[in-house]
């Protein structure tokens, strides 16, 4: 801090560094509305942790439903395969309705709490997840229905052992799209009454440490789901030969070198 | 069985009804919640709806005029395939909450700096499309305008860019949707939109927000179909006829 000081005094006229660097006895960092308050953040994390673990529910249960809803309607739109375009066209128009003003719209109906989050915050899921099932599905190579077929399969089977396993990633990638996008929009669900990391946002609107805090642990929630998805994805395809991520390959030549 | 009837009728009586209090509050001015002035009606409520397109037009605008000429350049020369694709990653997991609240505390409030939060959630998406639109360009109608004598410049915009307008157009719907439902968001940062009335329960009251909501709503679907409407006439007719004889 002397060094800084002695170094950058035209900062400490601006009264930034006591801003940015502050410890924890200086209590100056909040009044004055520092960028991001070291002491203050770890002093009230806990208060965090509530919130953020409603909102990893609700995102949960949200995916989940719509992840049922979606596969449901896929497999009805792999029957008949009419159903297709004005189902496409039915969840698409879901997803374009602004999530501020579906909770609004849903709160006459569906009264105020977390149940009309989770149903909005599904209903958004769906575009995504449908299109991805639809396309996984009819992007099933011929050749691996022909020998299911041929094996004497019966079109159940062929769905459940040849053609939905071999739709898996694209599934997969669906729910991803859906679930970080989800986690995203679920700070916007206190508005329907269900907590979580926006209602903090919005009850210290212009304090910026709770800000960066809340936003930031919301954007970690969407990397932790992401990653769970892609372990999940690579556990239930253990046929596919997995290349490890670049990181991983690039430490393991060093370690070999070394 | 009548008794079954009317508990289905009375919840869906009282939802017809705020409904209907709703469309009224659009059409007539009332009484605010707070006493005093009066709110609602369609010439209280217009400005909302501009303010609403015009933050939202600019910042489709912007978000534009800095993605497309990116994307385009990256996807021709093929390079930045993981730049572009976690962009559009990234892009997503952003809690637009959280960039308005951050924006309004750290950068300040306003017209310009709300279309510049709106941009953050509008790049990525056209900026990801785009690479990857220009990407799928089949390389042999490249190759075939490499060998008519086309140069790198005439190649993008005769062949690639046309090829590409549909799944560019995709994205930029994708955007608008995101920028739309964000501007709604946009009176915690000091710019009236139609969330105005969504977010301001306690002068506008119950009625005020399901109006704004509806509103808002049919802003939103407007827009997608418009959108939908124009990525349909930009998409070249080969490529229409092209996928539906695949799809037969």
């Amino acid at each position: 801090m002397a060094v800084l000081t002695a170094k950058f005094p035209e900062l400490v006229a601006a009264g930034l560094p006591q801003n940015f660097f502050h410890n924890r006895k200086n209590p100056d960092c909040v009044q004055s509305n520092g960028a991001f308050c070291v002491g203050w953040a770890v002093d009230n994390f806990h208060t965090y942790v509530g919130p953020a673990l409603k909102q990893a529910t609700m995102v949960s249960v949200s995916v989940a439903a719509g992840f049922a809803i979606a596969m449901a309607l896929a497999l009805l739109s792999h029957r008949y395969g009419k159903l297709v375009p004005p189902l496409t066209g039915f969840t698409g128009i879901l997803y374009t309705v602004p999530s501020l003003a579906f909770f609004a719209l849903l709160i006459p109906i569906t009264g105020f709490g977390t149940e009309t989050a989770v149903i909005a915050l599904s209903a958004y899921t769906l575009q995504i997840i449908y299109r991805n099932i639809v396309t996984g599905l009819a992007n099933v190579p011929a050749g691996a229905k022909d020998a299911g077929r041929g094996m004497g399969m019966s079109s159940r089977q062929l769905l459940w052992r040849v053609e939905l396993p071999l739709a898996v990633p694209e599934i997969i990638a669906g729910l991803r799209v859906a679930t970080v996008s989800t986690v995203a929009l679920a700070t916007l669900a206190f508005f329907a009454g269900a907590g979580g990391l926006g209602e903090k946002i919005y009850t210290q609107l212009n304090f910026k440490t709770n800000i960066i805090l809340a936003g930031g642990l919301a954007m970690l929630m969407a990397i932790v789901f992401d990653g769970l998805l892609v372990g999940l994805g690579r556990a239930v395809t253990p046929w596919r030969r997995h290349r490890a991520p670049p990181i991983l390959e690039a430490l393991r030549r060093l370690r070999r070198s070394v | 069985m009548t008794v079954t009837l009317l508990h289905l009728a009375l919840p869906l009586g009282s939802v017809l009804n705020s409904f209907s209090d709703a469309v009224d509050f659009i059409l007539h001015p009332q009484a605010a919640q707070t006493g005093g002035t009066e709110v609602g009606g369609v010439g209280y409520i217009w400005p909302f709806v501009r303010t609403h397109l015009e933050v939202s037009g600019l910042a489709l605008a912007g978000s534009l005029v800095v993605s497309l000429p990116i994307g385009l350049w990256l996807g021709h020369r093929g390079r930045g395939e993981l730049f572009a694709v976690a962009l559009g990653n990234a892009g997503r997991a952003v809690p637009e909450l959280a960039v308005i609240a951050f924006l309004a505390a750290f950068i300040g409030v306003g017209l310009q700096n709300v279309t510049i939060a709106l941009m953050v959630l509008g790049i990525p998406p056209i900026l990801t499309n785009t690479f990857v639109a220009v990407r799928q360009v089949d390389p042999d109608a490249v190759q075939a305008a490499t060998g008519m004598g086309m140069r790198g410049p005439q190649v993008l915009a005769r062949v690639e860019l046309p090829l590409a307008a549909s799944t560019i157009m995709s994205g930029v719907r994708t955007a608008a949707i995101n920028i739309v439902a964000t501007a709604t968001i946009a009176p915690l940062a000091g710019v009236s939109t139609l969330g105005e009335l969504i977010l301001g329960r306690d002068v506008y009251g119950s009625d005020g927000v399901l109006a704004g909501a509806i509103l808002v709503a049919l802003l939103a679907l407007i827009v997608e179909l418009t959108l939908a409407g124009l990525q349909r006439l930009v998409t070249p007719r080969g490529l229409i006829l092209q996928r539906a004889s695949a799809g037969a």
